[in-house]
């Protein structure tokens, strides 16, 4: 019934996708070096959804460009990226551009920025496709692209529109359809879903869900809303001030948090079972001048004076996953009087994000 | 831990604060200037289409739906900021609709409004003490000294103290949540008695809503405020107000107390939309029965009930047309291989007339039994498309066939349990005499 795509054949290795090894990326400014991602590691599997949640200015937008190359002048990045065993980061540019599109998709926050208004839907997809399939004729685009729409239920007769004729969440399904259409098999998706209407940012996320059904790709979900992590993600990685606290499996870390700033963020959001509102005092910090020791300590409410004052070890965390906070220890490694709860200093009502 | 208070007693005086009677607020499109030349009506968008709404005083009333169903629009013309088509708006005994646009500003001091986006409020080139001072200053306040204290203490009431260090700080010198916190001060300033909230924290980050929301209850309490939240998050909804009405297209469509909305939803589109909303529990499962498509243009909505074209439980009378005969076969494509979808297109011919509303329309090229076929074909593979009920009848017509719809029901609002629900499901009529 529906035209199959030559699939590349597929051998599940336990190995993953796209590993990531102390990624750091700093931003150049006349008050110093901007840390937005500061000692970064993750691994994603194929086929898996990564969800990384966490407050604005947390870093997790620069993490995502970061590892698409996609860096502003004046960013530098540094550690290792592993992709199908070859590392990334530190690849020629023409490299990594050649291996965007066809390796590396993304997805952005507002689509309608993203198509060309003058551009129907079809000189979209012959634009992609043949930039990286020279030779492809115009019969085969057709069919390739009719494919990718067909999965995003767009149907053939828009395959002439122009990207206003189409509505907000037509137009992302686009998106994820031009993304797609050239088969990455990793996908970073930013803020897919902020700018659109409740149902159709549960249609979309639906779509993001079925991805490792359709296309085996595996996917990072920037997001901000815990919710859409719990509905369409495997795994969970919450971001605060540059650095992953915690991950693990949504569902061990959603019901189980170990680091307090995943639980404070989890209750902090509003949801239909809110009973009382909380919040977590304070703002993130300037990442020019981060905290010393653990970078939540001044808004944590479960504060140790050891966490002003020495990194917190990464460990693995119980149930799977990794969280670094020194409730969760290594207690031998805190120096004596350490879990004495910290003196903190008041924080301002407005001192907020 | 703050939990959430009880509705205040009404403070002053009796009966609603706001009487909203009717109200319609239309636009008119301007349409092509060849259009205009041959003076054809380019149509007019329904904003807000016949809407009837009460404010007692301390409430707060919940305008939840997503975009372009006109919940800004009806928060804009309670301050007269669109102009009403039709009906009244009646605050303090006076009429908003009919009164010019100098006892408009008047009145404004009573009722206040705070944005969606703070950044776009906040004039980037002025200080927060002339932000606010500003609304003073417009209704007639002179001296700056007095503005001043008066500035000193809208700010100390929002959360922004000490004081001093942010009376001369400029908007980009603050983040999202002291923005919407000098937004919030700048309104209440002059003393209102009503503030409608245009999504107040839906631009903010996760971490800061409650803490806004927050600061709304304290000032609703503080000041005997009357809030109009508008808003497409249910949840947060859920939590903040008293009543909650439900719109779609121009319309409410479900109105009622927030409880017995959450505990028993009954139009289709409120029970949907609740089913929509995310949710940070793992062990909740993903929905998988979602409307689908989205909402309509404004200015072409739907025969019938606006609602139908995406509903689970339409009926055959909630007003089925020919637009939705389109959505129904492109549907089916979706679902064919290229050269199946090419050589079905060449049966079905023509699809754009289906773009006209009309509850009777032709489908096909290739003679009736060919078009016949190719129904039952799309029937085979969605029989349970609510739309097949809503068909009356298909007879031959020249190259094709000619599908006639049922004609369709436009339901009002009408009383079913504790609320009031505009669909044709209710009330039951088991239930009702």
């Amino acid at each position: 019934m529906s035209v199959e795509f030559v699939e590349p054949p597929y051998v599940d290795s336990g190995e993953p996708v796209i590993s990531a090894r102390d990624v750091r990326v700093w931003y150049g400014t006349t008050r110093g070096a901007i840390r937005a991602v500061d000692g970064v590691s993750f691994d994603l599997a194929p086929g898996e959804t990564l969800g990384l949640v966490g407050e604005s200015g947390c870093g997790k937008s620069t993490l995502g460009r970061g590892l698409m190359g996609l860096l502003p002048q004046g960013a530098k990045r540094d550690g290792e990226v592993w992709f199908k065993g070859r590392e990334i980061l530190g690849m020629k540019a023409k490299d990594n551009y050649r291996l965007r599109g066809h390796e590396l998709g993304m997805i952005f926050q507002e689509p309608l920025t993203r198509l060309n208004p003058l551009m129907r839907i079809s000189d979209h997809f012959e634009e992609s496709i043949k930039q990286h399939d020279p030779g492809a004729t115009k019969d085969a685009i057709r069919a390739r692209a009719l494919e990718a729409l067909r999965l995003m239920g767009i149907p053939p007769t828009r395959y002439r529109s122009y990207p206003h004729e189409f509505s907000g969440g037509m137009r992302q399904r686009l998106m994820i359809a031009l993304a797609l259409v050239l088969r990455p098999s990793f996908v970073v998706a930013d803020e897919p879903t902020t700018a659109l209407d409740v149902l159709v940012e549960a249609q979309i996320v639906q779509i993001l869900n079925d991805l490792r059904r359709n296309f085996h790709t595996s996917l990072l979900l920037i997001t901000h809303n815990v919710g859409i992590v719990a509905e369409a993600c495997d795994r969970v990685a919450v971001m605060y001030a540059g650095r992953i606290v915690e991950q693990g499996r949504v569902t061990d870390v959603f019901e189980n948090p170990q680091h307090p700033y995943t639980r404070e963020l989890l209750r902090s959001t509003i949801s239909l079972n809110t009973t009382g509102l909380n919040f977590i005092p304070g703002s993130p910090p300037d990442l020019v001048d981060p905290p010393d020791g653990c970078r939540f300590h001044p808004r944590c409410p479960d504060a140790m004076a050891v966490c002003a004052t020495k990194n917190p070890v990464t460990l693995d965390r119980v149930g799977g996953g990794r969280v670094e906070c020194w409730l969760v220890g290594p207690h031998e490694q805190i120096p004596p009087g350490g879990t004495q709860p910290l003196k903190q200093e008041e924080l301002a009502v407005a001192d907020e994000a | 831990m703050p939990t959430k208070p009880e509705a205040t007693p009404t403070t002053t005086g009796t009966g609603p604060i706001i009487d909203v009677r009717d109200l319609a607020v239309h636009f008119g499109l301007r349409g092509s200037s060849l259009a205009r030349l041959f003076g054809r009506d380019a149509g007019t968008v329904k904003a807000v289409d016949g809407v009837n709404l009460t404010l007692a005083r301390g409430e707060v009333v919940g305008l939840v739906g997503e975009s372009g169903s006109g919940k800004s629009t009806l928060g804009r013309a309670l301050l007269g900021l669109a102009p009403a088509t039709a009906g009244s708006i009646v605050f303090e005994g006076q009429d908003l609709a009919t009164l010019s646009r100098r006892r408009l500003r008047d009145l404004r001091r009573h009722i206040q409004m705070v944005f969606q986006d703070p950044s776009a409020a906040l004039n980037p080139a002025m200080t927060v003490e002339e932000a606010v001072g500003d609304a003073l200053r417009v209704h007639g306040m002179r001296s700056a000294e007095e503005r001043r204290v008066k500035v000193i203490d809208a700010l100390e009431r929002v959360g922004l103290s000490p004081v001093e260090l942010f009376l001369e700080k400029y908007p980009r010198d603050l983040s999202g949540g002291q923005k919407q916190r000098v937004v919030m001060a700048r309104a209440i300033i002059t003393g209102p008695s009503v503030l409608v909230a245009d999504e107040p924290i839906s631009m903010l980050d996760m971490s800061v809503r409650a803490k806004i929301l927050q600061l709304m209850l304290d000032l609703k309490q503080d000041l005997g405020l009357t809030y109009v939240y508008i808003t497409h998050d249910l949840a947060s909804a859920k939590y903040f107000c008293d009543r909650i009405a439900i719109m779609y297209l121009g319309r409410i469509v479900e109105i009622g107390a927030t409880e017995e909305i959450f505990a028993n939803p009954r139009h289709p589109y409120t029970k949907a939309l609740l089913r929509a909303i995310p949710d940070p529990d793992p062990g909740r499962q993903l929905p998988r029965d979602l409307p689908r498509g989205e909402v309509p243009d404004a200015a072409a909505p739907p025969l019938g009930c606006a609602f139908h074209p995406r509903c689970k439980e339409a009926t055959p009378t909630c007003g089925w047309e020919s637009r939705d005969l389109r959505t129904l076969v492109e549907a089916h494509w979706t679902r064919r291989s290229p050269d199946e979808y090419g050589a079905e297109r060449a049966v079905v011919g023509d699809i754009d007339h289906f773009d006209k509303p009309a509850t009777s329309t032709t489908l096909g090229a290739q003679g009736a039994p060919a078009a016949r076929e190719f129904l039952d074909r799309v029937r085979i593979e969605a029989p349970d498309d609510p739309i097949w009920g809503g068909i009356e009848s298909i007879t031959d017509d020249g190259s094709g066939v000619r599908v006639h719809f049922h004609e369709g029901i436009d339901p009002a609002l009408r009383r079913a349990g504790g609320v009031e629900v505009a669909c044709v499901l209710y009330p039951e009529t088991s239930t009702e005499g």
